[in-house]
């Protein structure tokens, strides 16, 4: 390119020479973004790839080639997780999404008091996630928390109950606490779209005499279809990689009832300081998280097809 | 507007639902500040009472005497979100310029790349992360829990200002580079004045990120207790015997107040600012 710009010095070239030179300067601008996130990014993730064919551990580091996979495949265990930690992901977004609907229609309503509320319904996201969670800790407290102290006194329960202490009720526990961390960002990014919906296409329901529910399922749903779509799949990738809530309210337990593969990796990584085996589930989120992205992505498109998004 | 209205009933309905939501929102806060205004004698009172005549904001003094770091806990969340906040700008303002106004090879296929690292936690790359902290010596250094946090706020810092950058008229721009003026010089002296609003939101939201991602990289990468920040700090309040729950709550609900009040300013840009992307298509 430089070669033509120098040899035609016309008008031309003058607008090749500006261009060749934007370029230069964007690259300029991005490169050290770029570079940063690459040492602290994507050189780890080649990192953990390599590591993953190792044995890695404090004390050294040999190669094993494909032994740690074959150990994590060969155990039944890994399946049972891989299988929580999706059930984990599809209920808590499909709450999330949910309860995102709800919230944004909400505080669409034309209702005095509407800009109090959603201010109101911010906090769970912006406060560190690692707080809310103590919050969340302290209801649960089976002898004097809220939720087992309340429920005692309608008579739900008749005793103390720890929530946090039986695999089931722990993992649907995490779950509730997962979906207040993440309901006030998806009914926000809701409401947002909820609000460019044109509302001349109201107006015309409207005059036909469309009540307000059809004008919600008619117009609203399919309007911001797009953006429930791709906020699922947002949702469902920080989801699947969800740690402190889990971390924090029971360390994967008990049991390993609470165990979803991103704790497991940690547990196996950085609590046992098996580098290789950890690298090794590491290497498994990425890939399956990989691939499910490519299929959802996929479906996106369709999606924005069917309700002709460009 | 007459499609607008609603029947006093619709209206009571409507109410009622917001209050339902709301209390499922805000019931741990609330939760929080009756356990931090509580002496211990009746949080540990059987059965459960909501209220009580002993309330008191006694828990707010006794919680810097049980945990005399607490202090420095919270300067320490502070000191790094603000670092980390500093440093992704540095990174974020000209990257975000380039793909609001610029056109280059490759500009979509490496912003797919940056957005692409949101798909990844810290907690994926924490081993090569934890190894590369020990060999350059920086595991138990500020600089610990600061660099991982600006790697992973970069993307969402440079989403988010494009945006802004493209809504500033590119007349101005062109007028001052036809006058004669650098590329550096047209960046420097006319677009970041006109996008100081931009700034400012991308700031607060990159510095309410940078507050609240710094847990796991504390707890992983971080032993020496006069650096950690507060999320991890707060478990000192667990002792062997119990938990002193009141201050604990007192404790959370303080170290929260700095990211509250620079939201409570805010917060209006902000909702507009953080959910631009979802209808900008």
């Amino acid at each position: 390119m430089v070669d033509i710009a120098e040899r035609q010095p016309n008008a031309v070239t003058m607008a090749k020479r500006r261009g060749l030179s934007e370029a230069w300067f964007a690259w300029l601008l991005i490169l050290p973004a770029l570079a940063f996130i690459g040492v602290i990014v994507a050189w780890p993730l080649l990192e953990t790839i390599r590591l993953s064919f190792t044995n890695a551990d404090l004390g050294g580091e040999s190669w094993v080639g494909l032994a740690n996979y074959q150990k994590l495949l060969s155990t039944p265990k890994f399946y049972e997780i891989v299988g929580r930690t999706f059930f984990w992901m599809v209920l808590s977004v499909s709450f999330k999404m949910i309860m995102g609907l709800i919230g944004a229609t909400l505080l669409n309503a034309a209702v005095p008091g509407r800009a109090l509320f959603r201010m109101l319904i911010m906090p769970p996201w912006i406060i560190p996630i690692a707080i809310g969670c103590i919050g969340w800790l302290w209801l649960y407290n089976g002898q004097f928390g809220f939720l087992a102290g309340m429920s005692q006194r309608i008579g739900i329960l008749n005793g103390p109950f720890e929530f946090l202490a039986y695999r089931n009720s722990a993992f649907y526990s995490a779950i509730v606490t997962d979906v207040w961390v993440g309901t006030p960002m998806v009914s926000l990014f809701f409401l947002a779209a909820m609000q460019g919906v044109s509302r001349d296409l109201y107006e015309a329901a409207w005059v036909d005499g469309a009540s307000r529910w059809y004008r919600f399922r008619r117009i609203t749903i399919p309007q911001i279809m797009p953006v429930i779509v791709s906020m699922a799949l947002l949702s469902a990738i920080w989801t699947f990689n969800s740690f402190e809530i889990i971390w924090i309210l029971t360390q994967g337990g008990p049991r390993g009832g609470t165990t979803t593969m991103i704790i497991d990796t940690y547990k196996t990584a950085i609590g046992n300081f098996k580098f290789g085996d950890g690298a090794a589930r590491a290497v498994a989120i990425v890939v399956i998280l990989g691939l499910f992205s490519l299929l959802y992505m996929g479906l996106l498109n369709r999606v924005n097809k069917h309700y002709g998004v460009k | 507007m007459l499609m607008d209205r609603y029947t006093l009933l619709q209206k009571i309905g409507i109410y009622a639902a917001i209050f339902l939501f709301l209390s499922f929102i805000l019931l741990p806060f609330a939760e929080m500040f009756r356990t931090s205004l509580s002496p211990m004698s009746h949080l540990f009172h059987s059965p459960y009472e909501i209220w009580t005549t002993e309330f008191s904001f006694e828990a707010y003094s006794k919680m810097w005497e049980k945990v005399p770091l607490l202090g420095r806990y919270i300067w320490n969340s502070i000191y790094i979100a603000t670092m980390v906040t500093t440093i992704t700008m540095v990174f974020v303002v000209p990257a975000a310029y380039a793909y609001a106004r610029l056109d280059f090879p490759f500009k979509a296929l490496s912003l797919g790349t940056f957005l692409a690292v949101n798909m990844f936690t810290g907690a994926v790359l924490l081993i090569p992360l934890y190894r590369i902290m020990r060999t350059l010596g920086l595991l138990n250094t500020y600089w610990a829990m600061i660099i991982p946090g600006v790697a992973f706020l970069i993307p969402t810092g440079i989403w988010l200002l494009r945006g802004y950058l493209e809504k500033i008229p590119k007349e101005l721009e062109e007028a001052a580079f036809v006058d004669g003026a650098s590329r550096m010089y047209t960046l420097r002296r006319v677009v970041l004045p006109l996008a100081v609003p931009g700034l400012i939101v991308v700031g607060v939201s990159v510095f309410i990120g940078a507050y609240a991602q710094q847990y796991l990289f504390a707890i992983t990468f971080n032993q020496i207790p006069e650096l950690q920040p507060l999320p991890a700090g707060l478990n000192q309040f667990i002792g062997y015997q119990s938990v002193e729950w009141n201050q604990m709550m007192a404790a959370a609900l303080t170290g929260i107040l700095p990211v509250m009040v620079v939201f409570l300013f805010l917060q209006k840009y902000l909702v507009a600012g953080l959910t631009a992307g979802a209808i900008k298509e």
